[in-house]
């Protein structure tokens, strides 16, 4: 199995903050934390795009490079988590960030500031799989329930796929060349470029 | 002449020996090791038992059942 990611897609993307709700609802998550939110570009003008965002589990994570305290891992998955008990809430990860995934609760052990709080793509953290210490600290878990993340599942026009990172941009792939238009933008052939096809195989029996 | 040589030789030396004392001024950081409690495999729970194939399997069909193209049969 390849890296877990998220894809969004911005021309299916209607603005609805499903998978926002989704996110919140499945984890519990606390007024003033969002782990995922949605961002408008040009909202209220025609062509707006809107795009959903979170911890996109980047495969070279500079939110584990900068952590004076090391807090974060990599599962097997590529799925970057980390663990709360150990977090000193100096905010590094969040300055990191390009994304602005790491959440800082305004309450608890660290006052204003407080443990961080990210995505988890669904995947908990280190405490016991489906126990209530897992839930309580990093909501529900959903991978090891064999499921995607809520908000991907939840997404009403599937602007939001999660999941197999070969797998989505196969589904995106194909999503562009039907409806014809989008693979001509700077970088497509890099990040969804089909591979090079492989050399045929040797007829059976044949010599190489 | 050769008294010139010598104090011109005991100028240069010192500014020849000041570019052997360079330090690199790049940091190299040095990448943290995991310090928290280890994590368990997805599959190693009561749902999977340990069988990772029949987790990827469910996590597959899950992904693919994110493409309408597939699920939905043209007219």
């Amino acid at each position: 199995m390849a890296r877990m990611k998220f894809l969004a897609d911005a021309e299916r993307c209607i603005e609805c903050n499903g998978c926002v709700t989704a996110c919140k609802q499945e984890h519990e998550i606390p007024w003033g934390v969002n782990r995922r939110r949605v961002v408008t570009l040009n909202d209220g003008m025609p062509g707006e795009k809107s795009i959903s965002v979170a911890c996109m589990h980047c495969s070279d994570a500079p939110c584990m490079a900068v952590c004076p305290v090391d807090v974060f891992y990599k599962t097997s998955e590529g799925i970057v988590l980390h663990d709360k008990d150990l977090c000193i809430g100096c905010g590094y990860c969040f300055y990191a960030c390009p994304f602005g995934a790491p959440q800082f609760p305004q309450d608890g052990a660290f006052g204003l500031r407080g443990k961080m709080d990210k995505c988890t793509f669904c995947a908990g953290g280190p405490e016991p799989d489906f126990s209530a210490a897992e839930f309580k600290k990093y909501g529900r878990n959903r991978i090891a329930e064999g499921k995607l993340p809520a908000c991907a599942e939840r997404c009403a026009t599937k602007a939001l796929l999660g999941g197999d990172g070969d797998v989505i941009a196969d589904i995106y792939r194909r999503r562009v060349t039907t409806r014809g238009r989008g693979s001509e933008v700077w970088g497509w052939g890099t990040a969804y470029g089909k591979p090079e096809k492989q050399p045929a195989a040797p007829p059976p029996g044949g010599k190489s | 002449m050769r008294k010139l040589l010598l104090v011109a030789a005991a100028a240069v030396v010192p500014l020849v020996a000041a570019g052997c004392g360079e330090k690199p001024t790049v940091t190299v950081y040095k990448q943290g090791q995991y310090q928290g409690k280890p994590d368990m495999q997805p599959w190693d729970n009561e749902q999977f038992k340990g069988d990772k194939v029949a987790w990827e399997k469910a996590v597959k069909a899950r992904t693919l059942g994110q493409n309408e193209y597939e699920r939905v049969v043209a007219h």
